[in-house]
């Protein structure tokens, strides 16, 4: 078979990669094991959270769909973090597993030119420097331009319970043989990491009466711009709960360290610090005396509840006798036991910041293949691999992102830059621009993007441009806009902000922690100024205006200390530079950089080993 | 070009005759190349030598002939000063001996070192940090003792081990800052207002303990310079006489006319005093003496302590004293009372009084001089010392972002707020170090906190 692009891989990432290149023109072989199984959650049944949210707001801008499927299977939406500031609200929902996959299904198959195989790839072929296609289980070579490998966490997958290992990329699924060996045998370094899930639960033998209820938001907002907000939230919505272990569960657990392929060296793959296993935290944290549990529910028929907080991979029984301690699970049913699963990655390094990588042309990598972890982290890089393919293979360019354009940009970056040696999960701290990078500007970012590459329509677009006009042109009035002390006074008395003695302008007043721009408006005549009419009419608008004058000083502080360290950002090294022949460089620094090969000399400064000397000394060499 | 790839030469001990001489090799080749003017006793090459070891041999010039009899160390990469493969030449102290020397090294492929160079290398290769390498150029051109301590405790990373404990402590509080932000949702103990006040209030102090070693650095490395001005025959040229006589001048430059500012430099306790003979500060018709006021007023304004000189027979001039104030930081002025030895039962009113003719009441003098220019507390080489004007500067933004994100947690702003300017505070203190890491707070937070629910 022939196509324009192969994806390999169903996941997230896979799912993006093929609808992008799907909607930029191209044909498009989806190899997955099971159709059934696309965009199947493996761990947590929960999109978004805190900076994943940011990812799938900025995937739905750029005209993805992953905020779409979370959206029609969501079962619960919560903002998170709604007492800080908006540049770091995220949204989060829990999402019913079943219908996600089905509603991931019919989202590709709504997609033209998509040719979904149920054959799992053990083969990547190249010609030259080039790649060629892929061979499939049963021996059958398809070819293609590119090919974007997604493979979770299937290559070489092994999972862990106690001292029972079984093959297999997830709960009753093979493992992927092959690629792994096809690449390395190209050359490319190929590296284990470890991940972790926890046992499922019967619904119907917990005790409920005993644990805390957490429900969800009175007023559940979506992800995606799309989805109709007068008919939402769409399926009937479910609460979480929350237990906690203590010492006597500790000491079960304690129990079965013997046998825990962690502590015993079975598991040789690098597990990720901020998701550690039951057994891991009461090792590390020995002090804690108990550890919160959330109950999630997997779905509206589903009898099955994921206790996340409890990924382990001791064995099966020491997980029953703990999990029975636990308050409100005296009597409960453990469907299956959690387990650890280890797989092959490529340490992102051999990626380009266009995911395409650096040894041969046309192959792409997406998703935990790349050290990630994570839903959103892979749904976005299958989202720019996918681009950047089309637009090769189209002969449009390519699609790099910046650290101060998006979430992902900061991603994409980190991994190159940096690469990672466990599994690489977002987070808000991990971006310098954080107060830009916000969900309620993400439109404003990003859609022009998606607008460009026909991810995004044109009926679509209009609406994003003509927010943006009315945001500019918010802005632009509340700076002139001035409201004198006889007007403003009592309102600022009454908040206990402090009065004052001039006239000053909106934009002034607004950035005070206890005033915000509603009321600040209701101070003006609409038919006075008819030109922000459309403003006042919209709220989201009004809060996208006063964050970013809440925001704006410090922005701006924010900017002078990026500035200050990264002077090189434009500063553009040739792929090609010769690293090795400049010894000036020191050891380190040298190898480093040879073999991340950075776009610019921010990027290169960025790398951990290279020095601000070594900088200095590139920097000497480019301006030659 | 190959900055690293070449070996450099230079002789390290002050040109003229001395007992011994140095000369410092450094780079790849440089143990080879020494092996090919240097014959050893032992018969046995240097590229065969251990580290650390001295070698007794003849330096053999391009004739055969022996050039001097000398003493060889050898340092093996990474462990000498450089990081580099070095060696040490000590030869008999004559100039001639080592520039003969180091013209034999040119000629077998060593290359004249530049200015720095070999502080340069330890740099980029790792053995010294920025602090350390400033610390380097110090040590060499102090001219006092105290500013050799002062220097030679940087280079011990004195200064770099205090900013480094103060930045860890900054990643701490940044930690609790961003725990809050991005693990909102685990069941964790969030840092309160008065907990990060505290925190944050805690490095601002130490900070400030910092900054304040700056003055006393800089007079460690550049000296005091005080200005004596007065009344003509109060005595200044007495004054200066008697220190230039009493104490160990280091550098006397020539007077010239009366218009000249009289420098000289006087060497105290271990403290360098620069004293500027002022001529007059009043206007005159005179070109010339109006060349010699502008000089003067520029003198007072640069310098760091004003000694305005009196006659305890005459008193104080207030009219002098009040233009000295208008030229001025009036607390730079120490007001001194001279000629006591010819009236000891004064009623002027100074801050010290003293004889130039007799010296008494001069160690009062220094003593004040002392405090005002350092400040009363006592440097003990125990203390980290700020002494670099780009140290300072870091350190001072650092302390105003601080004050920042004080303001911020006051304002009741959350955390994302405070995190900016904490942030720029601790690039502002790994300036200092010469080390950024933008993942150090996150791994912070990984490392001391239970994540993962």
């Amino acid at each position: 078979m022939n196509f324009d692009i192969i994806v390999v891989g169903g996941g997230h990432a896979g799912i993006e990669a093929a609808c992008a290149a799907s909607k930029m023109g191209l044909s498009v072989g989806f190899f997955s094991m099971d159709k059934y199984a696309l965009g199947r959650l493996s761990c947590n049944p929960a999109i978004g959270g805190s900076a994943k949210g940011h990812l799938v707001k900025e995937i739905d801008a750029l005209g993805g769909v992953m905020g779409e499927i979370a959206d029609r299977s969501g079962i619960q939406f919560r903002l998170l973090n709604r007492s800080k500031g908006p540049a770091v609200w995220a949204s989060r929902s829990q999402n019913d597993r079943i219908i996600y996959s089905q509603i991931a299904l019919e989202v590709v198959e709504r997609h033209p030119n998509i040719t979904i195989i149920e054959k799992g790839v053990t083969g990547i072929v190249t010609e030259g420097d080039r790649v060629s296609g892929i061979v499939a289980s049963d021996g059958s070579f398809s070819s293609a331009n590119a090919v974007v490998l997604c493979s979770g966490t299937f290559l070489n997958g092994l999972m862990h319970t106690g001292h029972t290992q079984t093959s297999g990329g997830r709960f009753g699924e093979k493992p992927a043989i092959g690629v792994t060996e096809s690449l390395t045998s190209l050359g490319f370094i190929a590296g284990r990491l470890k991940t972790g899930t926890p046992p499922r639960l019967n619904k119907n033998t917990i005790d409920w009466s005993q644990l805390l209820e957490q429900p969800g938001d009175e007023n559940p907002q979506p992800f995606s711009f799309r989805t109709d907000k007068s008919n939402f939230p769409i399926l009937p919505q479910l609460s979480c709960y929350i237990t906690y272990t203590d010492p006597d569960v500790h000491k079960i657990l304690e129990k079965g360290f013997a046998d825990s392929p962690l502590f015993t060296g079975l598991i040789k793959g690098v597990g990720p610090r901020y998701c550690p296993s039951i057994e891991d935290k009461i090792v590390r944290f020995a002090d804690k005396t108990k550890h919160q549990l959330f109950l999630e529910p997997e779905g509206l028929d589903s009898d099955l509840i994921y206790l996340n907080g409890f990924s382990s991979s001791l064995p099966a029984d020491i997980q029953f006798e703990a999990v029975r301690k636990l308050p409100g699970l005296q009597n409960v049913e453990m469907v299956r036991p959690g387990y650890a699963v280890e797989y092959d990655y490529f340490p992102p390094h051999q990626v380009d910041s266009t995911l395409e990588t650096k040894r041969i042309g046309g192959l792409y990598f997406a998703g935990q293949v790349n050290g990630t972890s994570g839903y959103e982290e892979a749904a976005a890089q299958g989202l720019v691999a996918g681009i950047n393919a089309a637009l090769k293979i189209l002969g449009r360019g390519e699609f790099a992102l910046k650290r101060s354009d998006a979430y992902i940009g900061v991603l994409i970056d980190d991994l190159v830059t940096k690469s990672t040696d466990e599994p690489y999960r977002m987070f808000t701290s991990r971006a310098e621009h954080r107060l830009l990078l916000r969900q309620d500007n993400a439109y404003t970012r990003l859609a022009h993007f998606g607008f460009d590459f026909g991810l995004i329509s044109q009926e679509e677009n209009n609406i994003f441009d003509k927010h943006k006009t009315l945001f500019y042109r918010g802005v632009s009035f509340a700076g002139s806009f001035r409201l004198p002390p006889a007007t403003i006074n009592p309102l600022l008395l009454e908040k206990g902000s402090s009065p004052v003695s001039s006239s000053e302008p909106l934009s002034k007043l607004c950035k005070r922690p206890d005033v915000n721009l509603v009321e600040l408006l209701a101070f003006v005549d609409p038919n006075d100024f008819p030109e922000i009419t459309g403003i006042i009419q919209t709220p989201d608008l009004i809060t996208q205006i006063e964050t970013h004058l809440k925001y704006e000083g410090y922005i701006k502080r924010q900017q002078e200390a990026i500035d200050k360290l990264g002077k090189y950002e434009d500063l553009k090294i040739p792929l090609d530079f010769d690293y090795l022949g400049l010894k000036a460089l020191s050891t380190e620094g040298r190898e480093k950089l040879n073999s991340v090969k950075p776009r610019s000399v921010g990027q290169a400064s960025r790398i951990s080993g290279v020095t601000p000397s070594d900088i200095s000394i590139l920097l000497v060499y480019l301006k030659r | 070009m190959n900055l690293l790839e070449d070996t450099i030469a230079a002789i390290a001990t002050p040109y003229g005759v001395g007992a011994i001489s140095v000369i410092r090799i450094s780079g790849p080749a440089s143990i080879a190349i020494t092996d090919t003017v240097f014959a050893a006793s032992s018969q046995k090459k240097l590229a065969e030598a251990p580290s650390h070891t001295i070698h007794y041999g003849n330096i053999i010039d391009r004739n055969g002939d022996v050039l001097d009899d000398v003493l060889v160390s050898v340092f093996k990469a990474p462990h000498s000063f450089t990081g580099e493969e070095s060696v040490e030449i000590s030869t008999h102290g004559n100039p001639l001996i080592c520039q003969n020397l180091l013209s034999l090294l040119t000629e077998k492929g060593a290359r004249l070192a530049e200015p720095g160079e070999f502080t340069r290398r330890a740099y980029i290769n790792g053995r010294l940090d920025l602090a350390q390498a400033e610390a380097v150029a110090a040590v060499i051109s102090a001219r006092t003792d105290a500013s050799l301590k002062g220097a030679r405790n940087q280079l011990d990373g004195l200064l770099s081990r205090e900013v480094a404990a103060l930045r860890d402590k900054l990643v701490n509080s940044a930690s609790l800052v961003e725990l809050e932000l991005d693990f909102a949702e685990e069941d964790l103990e969030f840092v309160d207002k008065t907990g990060l006040t505290a925190l944050i209030s805690e490095i601002v102090n130490s900070l400030d303990n910092l900054l304040k070693t700056y003055r006393f650095g800089k007079v460690l490395r550049e000296g005091i310079n005080v200005a004596i001005v007065g009344k003509p025959n109060v005595g200044k040229s007495s004054l200066l006489n008697y220190l230039v006589k009493e104490y160990r001048a280091i550098v006397s430059e020539i007077p010239g006319t009366t218009r000249d500012i009289i420098r000289e430099e006087v060497t105290i306790d271990g403290y360098l005093y620069i004293f500027h003979d002022t001529a007059g500060i009043r206007d005159s018709a005179d070109v010339i003496e109006l060349e010699g006021v502008r000089r003067s007023r520029s003198a007072i304004a640069d310098a760091d302590l004003i000694l305005f000189l009196s006659d305890v027979t005459q008193g104080i001039d207030k009219s002098l004293f009040d233009e000295l104030i208008a030229l001025g930081d009036s607390g730079k002025i120490v007001s001194v009372i001279n000629k006591v030895d010819i009236h000891p039962q004064h009623k002027v009113t100074g801050d010290v009084y003293i004889s130039a003719k007799t010296g008494v009441g001069i160690a009062d003098l220094f003593r004040i001089l002392r405090e005002k220019a350092v400040g009363s507390s006592v440097y003990t080489e125990k203390n980290a010392l700020v002494s670099s004007l780009r140290h300072f500067n870091a350190l001072s933004e650092a302390k105003n972002h601080l004050l920042n994100s004080l303001d911020s947690v006051s304002a009741h702003l959350s955390g994302e707020f405070q995190a900016v300017d904490l942030r720029r505070a601790v690039n502002s203190l790994s300036e200092v170090i010469g080390e950024v890491t933008s993942d150090d707070i996150l791994n912070n937070i990984f490392q001391k906190f239970c994540i993962g629910k």
